[in-house]
Parts: C-alpha cells; structure tokens; sequence
C-alpha cells in the first residue's frame, strides 16, 4: 500500500514544516512590532550558513545538541521525560575530564575508557531517577530535574583545588587531559577542524534507529511508549523497562559533553557548555523522536546559534534566534498533536471508504477494483 | 465514505432501534446526530425543521442526548454532583438541581439517589444515572448506544421499563444493539444499517430475530451451539487455592480453584466487576496471586512473568482491546508483533524479523477476514470487529495451549462473531482448553462445556450449559443464587450426556435474603 506509505512521510513532514513556517511568521512580528525590518535578519542568518568556517561551527555544535536529543528523545519514545540530561552530560564530561587528566594509557584505550566513564557517569546519574521511579514511584521528572541541581553541587565540590580541582587564572578546570585522550578531528583547513566525535554521533544515531526498530527490545520500549497497559500485557516488565530506558537515556547523555572535551577543550571547566540538555528536549521533540529527524533540527539549532551573533554588527539583536527557538518549541507541540490528530481521523475516513468501495486485502489481494469486489462477496 | 444514503425517520414517543454490522456505519450515524462530526451532505430535521450541529452542545440545544456505551462518570463524586457537572446554570448545584433530579427520577421511574458516590453504584445504576444527566439537560430525543451489553437479563428488563416509560411521556428513543432478541423485544421500529446505508426498516411484530439478522449480514445465520464434547481429562490450567487482595488486605479473588482440560471450554458467568478482570490478569502474569497456585499442564506457572507465559501457550484476547490488546496507532503489522515479539515469525533471536511479520500479517487479515486495505494503516482505523478479528488471528497463529478469551465478541457484529465462535471451536477441537468469559450469556451457555459463576471475588456456583438457561444463570450472577445452585454430577467430564444435571434445592430468590 504505497498510498499509505507517501501519506505517512506527508504527515510526518507536514508538523514540523508548520511548526517552521509559523515560528518565522511569528518572530517577524516580533521584528515589525519593535520597528526593525522583518526579512534582513533571515538574510543575513543564511548568508552566515554560506561561510565555511561557520559551516564547521555549526556541525561540531550539532553534534552535541544531536546526542543530547537523541538521549532524550530514547526516554520520550517510552514516555519517560528525562529532563535530567543537562546534569548528567556535564557530570559525565567531568568525570571523563577527571580520569583523562589522571590516567595516561596509549590512544585505542584511553578513548574506550573515557567513553566508558562518560557512559556509566551518566547513567548513574539517571539510573537514581529510575531506581527512585520504580521502588518508590517519584517522577522522573521531578527526580531527574533535581538531580541537574545536585549535580551543580557536585560539579562545584569537584572543582576543588583539595579535590580534583586546578586553578587555572580565575578558572576552575580540572586539569588538561593527557593527550592520548585527545580525540583527533577532521582537518577542514583554514575553516577549522570538525570534532573526531561527529562521526560517533553519526553512529550513535544510527544505533538508536537499529535498536528501536529493529530489535525485539526496541518494540517492546516502543510498546511501552504507545501504549503501557498493551505492553504489560504483551510481556514487557514495565519496571524493568523504565529503568533500562532511563540507564540508556542517561549513559547517552554522557557522551553529549565529550565532542568539545575530546576535541578542543580538553578539560572541564567554568568556560564548559551549560544548558545543552534542555536544548536536546526541544531538539528531540521537533525531530519527532527521528534520527533523521533530530539531525536537521540540530543543525538548525546550531544555525541559529553560531549565525545569530552576526545579527549584532547589523543593528539587530541576536536574540531574535533565541525568540526562534522559543517559539519553534511552542508551535512544534500545537502542530505535531493537531497533525497526529488529523493524520488518524483522515487515515480512519479513508479506510472507511477504500472498504465500502470494495478494496479489501482479500484472497487474491489488491486485484482490479472489480475483482476484488467478488472476492468480499465470497471471503463471507 | 463511511455512510451514504442514510434514511432514518424517527417518531415522538417510539423506541427506534438501530442494527448493523460494526464497522456498517452506527458509530459514524450516531456521531452525526450528536454533532460530533458533519454530514457531507444531506439533512437532518427535527419536528419537520432542518437542523445543523456543529458540536454535540447544539445538539444538546436541538434536545438530543447521548448515552455512551462506556459510562461518562466521575467515580469520586455523588451523582447529584455528576449530574450538574457542565450544566451548573440549568438549575444550579444546590437544592434545586436536588428537586429537579428527584423530579426526573421519580417521573420516569429511574430510582436515582442524588446523594450517593458513583462509584457505590453497580453498572444498571450507573446507567440509569447516565440517562437522568441527558434527560436533565432537557433531550426529548434519546440515543443509547449499545445499552445492554453490560447489564444481566433482570437489569435488561428493568432498562427496557424505563425505556417504556420514556416513551410513554412522548420522548424518543434511539436504542442500538445487537443482541437482536432485545431489540425485538423493546423497540416499535427497526432500521438496519449495513455497509454505510440503510437497507430496510422492520416491524418487530412481523420479524424474527433471524429475519433481521439475515438482513444485517446478508446471508445465513451463525448459533454458538458446540456439537459434540471434546473435553479430554487431560488437565492443561488447573488453579488452586487462588486468592488476590488489595493493597490494604482485602480479598478481591478468595478461594478460586478450577481445571481446565484440553478440549474443554470453561464459561465464566458474573456481572463485570465480580473479579474476572483480577482473575484474567492473574492467569497471564499482570498480578501476581498472594497465595494458591497456578499451573500450566506439569509446569507450575504461579511465579512466571507474563512473557514467560505467553511463550509457553497462554493466549490472551483482553477484555479491553484498546488498552491490552492493541497499539492503537501503530500499524497492523506491528499489532501483530504485540505480545509475541520474541517468537517466530516476528523474530529470529534478539532481532525483528518485519518482513517475516509482515508477510504473517497479510496471511491473518486474509484468513481471519479482517477488513482492511493494508497491514500498514493504524489500528486505529479499523472497526472495532475487525480489529477483534486481528487479535483473534494472533492469538490462534501462535497455537496457544490455554486461551483466555475475555469478552472474545463484545462489540463485534454478527458475521465475526460466527467467525470467532467458529475457530474457538475449532482450536478446542485440536486439544486447546480456554477460559471463556462473557456477559452473552447465550454465547456463555452455547460455547461452554462447564459453566462456573463468579460472585464477589468467589467461584460461587457452577452449572450444566445444556440445560441451564440464562435467567437461572443471572440469579446466579447477581448473588442471589449463591451456594444454591447445585448438580450432582461431577465437575467437568461427561456432564453433556447428563441432561438432569442441574438442580434446584431451594426456591433461590427466597433463601438467600
């Protein structure tokens, strides 16, 4: 049923570009209201996407907003909020920071190694919002968004010159890493050099399609997700299955911080991103929880985020992409369930009429319109 | 296109009924009339001037109420509160609201308490608290849909008083259902939809249910009668002992013991809420029994996770198949994956195998006669028939040993219905034992070969299905027959060729007050 196929790709389609559309119409407003051209700003923003030095920007930003999404994006395919990312991506950048700077093996182990301590660091951090949502039924939500606070606290605890701490100036860091940590990124010339970690993030995207798609454990978390008493009843173990969707929830988040520590900064300091978790909320939710999906949104992220500042030197304010992405969030709900909506009842409208016009999946299926008309007479 | 050529006319003061296949149209007629959707084209005219809904609020206005098949109350509030909800300026929350229920209940005979909580309420109660909230809100034009499919046969006689009595008073009544009996037996005039039309109207005094049944499908009719016993003394689900309670300590399944031996269908009677849906998720592993045991042929299951024994041959057809049966926005394909995801064809180790599953999928709709244009549209956006029709399918590729079929044609017209009771019998003749729980009791008695009743969380009474007839049965269920309702043979085997099985010690209506 091809039809069906090429209206599934239009609805899929159609959210996010309505989301788009009324996102710019809106922000233009914004401009007119405070007396400012309307356009120019776009112009502008899109010529800064020709540079290829801000092409880089934009890529190695991406990635991280990418991993970031993609972490959240795992919890929401399963209906869990894991609000918590932002937490655990910068105690897991820290701790890779950490042992990177204390221990000093050759290149092919001390990358795996802190991979793996990114990994666990995040997922520990998760696993006590998904521990506390099966023993004692806390929401994550709430568990999760306090964890980010008490992370704050551990980070600043971490920084410590008596712990791991070194002052660098009027800097906190925590020591530059051993150089055999240091992952090594693609050379683009005088435009710079795009993070070694794009090509991981790449792969983890394709992993998280994999997965979910194709293996029995990624059906029964999708299961979850559409439906949590369907998926009891199929066999899943819904405790389990929360707490193993918030571990790789959390073990994912982890590595959003190690495309800049593995590739420029090389150690964890008061200059590290902040916030790149709330983003990858936004993030995910205009990718629709797609890998594909989330990887143009990234980048658009990104966009308008390395594209903005030149908005500055032209009588504009840069915030007008933060205002964007304000509204890119709001408009992104409103769309995606009035499309979801909409997408279900013309699906059940269509249905309805593809079967009293006689197109049933019958004996010999998908004939001539007549055939298949006798075909339902006789399948009684 | 989902109805075209619709024609119905509808008299003051008559109980219309309205029958059809699912999936032929009533739930997309009836959204119409209640304003939920809009017609493409034609007309509808009340009192002979043409009218136009856009939301049910107009029609609500034009004096048209609706009575949901699944009840539209808050649990936690008193049904005065219930009442008033949404139509506060009709007469308020207070003492007037009070006198105008009182007024309302008493008129029409509902017995309506204001001042009870809903949920002190058994199902007619409920429903009767349902028609008082429409009749409050001033409908003159009644449409009730699928009103009896919850309620035992004396509730149904008592629904069909008050149904009278409406119509006595000169309000009009829609009544859909497809127990064709009922519907014989209350309405003045019939219409019957199939396919999106109207195909003809029918006069209860000149009609026979097979007549109008015959006219709802199209062809020839289906009884649920199995013919010869297959029952084996091969025990496949022997229960024991088993109880469940609440989280505070209270029993809600005490003292369940039963066998089921393959070959054999074992009926559950009860009015809903008497512990099947405890005792279903017992058996496949969504609660975990506080004592008493579950065993599965040799195998003791009582521990086993609901997967585990799923795999190992237990089949489900929920009572709810929106909420455990099926991803309702997935496609059919992925449906058919839902609770088998770890046996073949649906994969090969701890991969999806989607074209293998695919190609299954096409096989059930096409043996199963499910109505679809694809195995890629939603489940959604089927009928609620076929959608069962697809649950069955599953159920069965997957040759299950024991069956749990909850309510296996609630909501399923005629044509599937036959079909489903059809391979029940079918797989009961191949050796599978099924727990069969329905509130037909025609179905319950015609596909049973042992009959249990449950009451308050108790296996009360059993009965022999050849001779039983479903008013004893619902004496039973309604706990008035409790511990009289005897037999001398022996449970189980042989009870077929028996036909004086069942007797009554005592006059049971009496005695158990």
């Amino acid at each position: 049923m091809k039809k069906f196929d090429k209206e599934r790709v239009l609805l899929a389609v159609a959210g996010p570009v309505i989301a788009l559309a009324v996102a710019f119409a809106l922000t233009s407003i914004v401009l007119i209201a405070s007396g400012k051209n309307p356009v120019e700003p776009y112009t502008l923003m899109f010529e800064q996407a020709t540079y290829s030095d801000i092409q880089v920007l934009i890529i190695n930003q991406a990635s991280m907003y990418y991993i970031a999404a993609l972490a959240v994006a795992i919890g929401f395919r399963m209906n869990l909020f894991n609000i918590g990312v932002d937490g655990q991506y910068q105690l897991a950048a820290m701790a890779a920071a950490i042992v990177g700077a204390h221990v000093a093996l050759p290149a092919p182990l001390q990358i795996p190694l802190l991979l793996l301590t990114a990994l666990l660091t995040g997922a520990f951090w998760s696993g006590i919002a998904g521990v506390l949502k099966v023993t004692r039924g806390v929401s994550e939500v709430v568990a999760t968004i306090m964890l980010n606070s008490i992370a704050t606290a551990v980070i600043g605890y971490l920084w410590l010159p008596t712990v791991f701490g070194v002052k660098v100036g009027n800097n906190n860091t925590t020591g530059e890493m051993h150089e055999s940590g240091w992952l090594p990124g693609i050379d683009m010339g005088a435009a710079g050099e795009i993070y070694g970690f794009v090509i991981i993030a790449v792969l983890l995207g394709i992993g998280y399609w994999v997965v979910l798609n194709r293996t029995r454990f990624g059906f029964d978390l999708r299961a979850s997700g559409a439906s949590e008493s369907a998926a009891a009843a199929s066999g899943v173990d819904p405790k389990r299955m929360v707490l193993t969707a918030m571990l790789i929830s959390g073990a994912i988040s982890g590595l959003a911080g190690l495309p800049i520590l593995l590739g420029d900064t090389h150690t964890y300091s008061l200059n590290f991103p902040t916030g790149i978790g709330f983003l990858g909320i936004g993030i995910a939710l205009l990718g629709r929880n797609n890998p594909t999906g989330i990887a143009f949104a990234a980048l658009l992220w990104a966009w308008l985020d390395k594209a903005s500042p030149e908005l500055d030197f032209h009588g504009y304010d840069k915030e007008i992409a933060v205002i964007m992405q304000g509204i890119i969030v709001l408009a992104v709900v409103v769309s995606y369930e009035a499309v979801r909506e909409w997408g279900l009842r013309r699906q059940q409208r269509r249905v309805g009429a593809e079967l009293a016009a006689g197109h049933v999946l019958g004996a010999a299926s998908a004939a001539s319109a007549n055939n298949s008309e006798k075909q339902e007479v006789a399948g009684r | 296109m989902a109805n075209h050529d619709i024609h119905l006319t509808v008299r003051k003061g008559t109980v219309h009924a309205l029958v059809g296949e699912n999936g032929a149209g009533k739930s997309t007629l009836m959204k119409i009339l209640y304003g939920m959707q809009k017609p493409d084209e034609g007309t509808i005219a009340i009192d002979g001037e043409q009218v136009s809904f856009s939301s049910p609020a107009d029609a609500i206005a034009r004096g048209i109420g609706m009575v949901h098949q699944h009840f539209m109350l808050a649990d936690n509030l008193t049904v005065l509160e219930n009442v008033v909800l949404g139509s506060e300026k009709l007469y308020g929350i207070g003492g007037r609201a009070r006198r105008k229920i009182s007024e309302i209940s008493d008129r029409y005979g509902l017995g309506v308490r204001p001042d009870l909580l809903v949920e002190e309420l058994g199902v007619a109660a409920r429903q009767r608290v349902e028609i008082l909230k429409v009749l409050y809100r001033g409908a003159t034009t009644l449409i009730l849909d699928e009103p009896t499919a919850v309620l035992v046969p004396q509730e149904v006689d008592a629904l069909f008083e008050n149904l009278r009595e409406l119509k006595a008073e000169g309000l009009s009544v829609i009544f859909i259902s497809h127990k064709l009996g009922e519907v014989l037996s209350v309405a003045d005039e019939i219409t019957v939809i199939r396919r999106g039309t109207t195909v003809g109207t029918a006069v209860p005094a000149e009609t026979t249910p097979r007549q109008l049944a015959e006219l709802m499908v199209g062809s020839e009719l289906p009884t649920p009668e199995t013919t010869e016993s297959t029952v084996t003394d091969r025990p496949v689900l022997t229960v024991k002992d088993l109880r469940l309670e609440t989280a505070g300590g209270k029993a809600l399944l005490d003292d369940i013991t039963f066998t089921i031996h393959a070959g054999e269908v074992l009926g559950l009677a009860g009015v809903e809420g008497n512990g099947q849906t405890e005792l279903v998720d017992a058996l496949i592993g969504l609660k975990h029994a506080d004592s008493g045991t579950i065993a599965l042929a040799e195998d003791e299951i009582t521990a086993w996770p609901t997967r585990r024994r799923r795999e190992q041959g237990v089949g489900y057809i929920p009572e709810d198949r929106h909420r455990h049966g099926l991803l309702l926005e997935a496609p059919l394909w992925e449906n058919r994956i839902l609770g088998h995801v770890t046996e073949k064809p649906n994969a090969k180790g701890v991969w999806l195998d989607p074209k293998a599953a695919q190609e299954d999928t096409r096989r059930i709709v096409e043996e199963y006669d499910v109505r679809t244009p694809g195995i890629d549209v939603t489940a959604a956006s089927l009928s609620g028939g076929n959608q069962q029709k697809l649950i069955v399918g599953r159920e069965m590729s997957h040759k299950p040993r024991f069956l749990i079929a909850a309510h296996p044609t609630r909501g399923v017209d005629v044509g599937a219905q036959a079909q489903i009771w059809d391979q029940i019998r079918e797989a009961r003749r191949e050796g599978l034992a099924v727990l069969l729980i329905s509130a037909d009791l025609d179905e319950l008695i015609g596909l049973s070969d042992t009959l249990r009743v449950i009451y308050n969380g108790r296996l009360v009474a059993d009965a022999d299905p050849a001779t039983i007839t479903p008013e004893e049965l619902g004496s039973a269920m309604t706990g008035a027959a409790t511990g009289h309702l005897e037999h001398e043979a022996p449970p189980a085997d042989g009870r077929k060729s028996d036909p004086a099985a069942v007797r009554e010690d005592t006059a049971p209506e009496d005695e158990a007050r």
